[in-house]
């Protein structure tokens, strides 16, 4: 048995503990799970605006004459392609394709590259990255990791341009070329000015909506946080939680790692291919990754909706179809947006087309789904 | 947030209340525990017919994020069950002592509502 560990806190502890958050263990994380109703908070980020503390997140600094072909061997997107002042979504591999870890790869200068991690897999991604370091003979490389001296929030919801522009009011000094927060183009990453203290704004997100990813010190966050609140009453900010964080990356069907994600699924399997770029040489888990490429792998990740009345689907529930159990939910909820059961699973190739009918077991009781079209959720236009 | 407990109910430590009409009780969960599960989407009912032991799980609630089992408090028949809460589960959180209530059964042993707690009890037990 290993030893039990406390549980860790973000700078943002006390402020989540006064707004009367519920706290939960979050992945050795004492997270706030909700404030008021993981309902109310969906829908407050899908109308308006939100605020989530991410600090549990983790972040790596990869820099160097070698930073970019280290990268582009241990991930699967392109990072050639980056401009400083851009991101990508990419995946970190195993040999055998297996995704250790999901992350975005932000390009902060000619040779310099910012990887912001998942909290629960910062021990696993840095002794991986490490040992393809050293394998690689050091390759002209530094890599650090910055999880526990930076924090980060996100802003997210139709309403979050304008505050940004309001909480910085001036350009972006360093990366991208942007006057103001809201003129970054998707996935753009510029630094802009709270006060005097430089803070990393990009445009990126977890939920299907518009927003923005905010990297700032430890010792900036909280200041951050209460100034965002203050501006952002007008524009109907509040505070939300991992719980309906949970549910809106499940509506845009946007994996979770160690739910649709693991060493053992491929990003093939899990739907996210797009990510792997086959054209740019070799790299970890190539060969497997062009097979299934090419050939369609064997299991997908099949997004579902629930047909008829039923209990809501939870992750590691039987799916059956054809009268035999054919896979497993990975994550499943009710939906806020459309008050409906929803979830993601993975079965075989030949069960996750859509409109494929299958059934979902809740307590030995077994519920109609459908296999819908990704996202789930669609914002009418 | 304060919650409110009728004194006129009894409650078991799980959070259930239980109204007792002769012998037969009604029974559905406290103010306190809407509260604590919050959105609540989904309750699982018994089967009306079914018989149940003090303790016994015999329904599940569901909120969001979470699936939660009701124990019984007391042992006995079911002899009907909420179907309103089939479309709306969230009436127990908007009136969790009336329309929010789960099912009734016929008492095997009216004894065993006296070993649950009073409204007082309760009160002390969630330090409201």
């Amino acid at each position: 048995m290993q030893a039990e560990m406390p549980l860790k806190r973000t700078a943002l502890f006390e402020i989540h503990q006064r707004a009367g958050a519920r706290l939960v263990d979050f992945g050795c994380w004492e997270m706030p799970v909700q404030y008021d109703s993981i309902v109310e908070e969906h829908l407050n980020v899908r109308r308006s605006v939100g605020i989530f503390d991410i600090s549990h997140m983790g972040e790596v600094t990869v820099n160097g004459p070698g930073a970019k072909d280290f990268l582009n061997r241990v991930l699967t997107n392109d990072i050639s392609k980056l401009f400083p002042g851009q991101g990508q979504y990419t995946i970190m591999c195993n040999e055998q394709g297996g995704a250790i870890d999901d992350l975005y790869a932000y390009r902060t200068a000619a040779q310099d590259y910012l990887l912001v991690i998942n909290a629960s897999r910062i021990d696993d991604d840095m002794a991986w990255l490490e040992s393809q370091l050293e394998s690689a003979g050091g390759a002209d490389v530094t890599m650090k990791n910055e999880s526990d001296t930076l924090s980060a929030v996100a802003i997210q919801g139709p309403n979050s341009p304008p505050l940004l522009d309001l909480l910085f009011p001036g350009p972006s000094i360093v990366e991208t070329f942007a006057d103001r927060p809201s003129d970054l183009q998707k996935n753009d990453l510029g630094t802009f000015l709270f006060g005097s203290s430089e803070i990393r704004v990009s445009r990126t997100g977890y939920t299907g909506e518009d927003g923005f990813e905010l990297i700032a010190p430890n010792e900036l966050i909280v200041p951050l946080w209460e100034k965002a609140l203050a501006m952002g009453a007008d524009f109907g900010l509040k505070p939300i939680g991992l719980g309906a964080r949970d549910t809106l990356r499940t509506e845009m069907c946007y994996p979770l790692y160690g739910h649709e994600l693991n060493t053992d699924t491929t990003p093939i399997e899990a739907g996210i291919g797009f990510f792997v770029a086959l054209d740019k040489g070799n790299f970890n888990g190539r060969d497997t990754l062009a097979s299934q490429k090419a050939d369609g792998p064997g299991r997908k990740l099949a997004a579902f909706k629930m047909t008829g009345k039923s209990a809501p689907p939870r992750p590691h529930y039987a799916v059956h179809a054809d009268g035999k159990k054919i896979g497993e939910t990975t994550s499943g909820t009710v939906s806020p947006s459309m008050n409906v059961g929803i979830g993601l699973a993975h079965v075989p190739a030949e069960y996750a087309k859509v409109e494929q009918e299958i059934e979902i077991e809740i307590r030995n009781r077994r519920y109609p789904a459908v296999v819908v079209r990704k996202p789930i959720y669609k914002k009418l236009a | 947030m304060s919650s409110e407990i009728p004194a006129e109910l009894k409650f078991a430590k799980s959070h259930e209340w239980l109204r007792l009409d002769g012998e037969v009780g009604t029974v559905g969960i406290s103010d306190h525990a809407q509260q604590e599960l919050t959105d609540i989407v989904f309750v699982e009912l018994p089967e009306v017919g079914a018989t149940f032991g003090a303790g016994d799980e015999i329904a599940t609630v569901e909120s969001v994020k979470t699936a939660s089992p009701i124990y019984t408090p007391v042992g006995g028949e079911v002899i009907e069950v909420n179907t309103a809460l089939e479309d709306n589960p969230a009436k127990v959180n908007d009136e969790p002592y009336e329309g929010g209530w789960f099912f009734k059964l016929r008492l095997s042993n009216a004894s065993e509502a006296d070993a649950l707690l009073d409204a007082g009890q309760y009160k002390a037990q969630i330090g409201s």
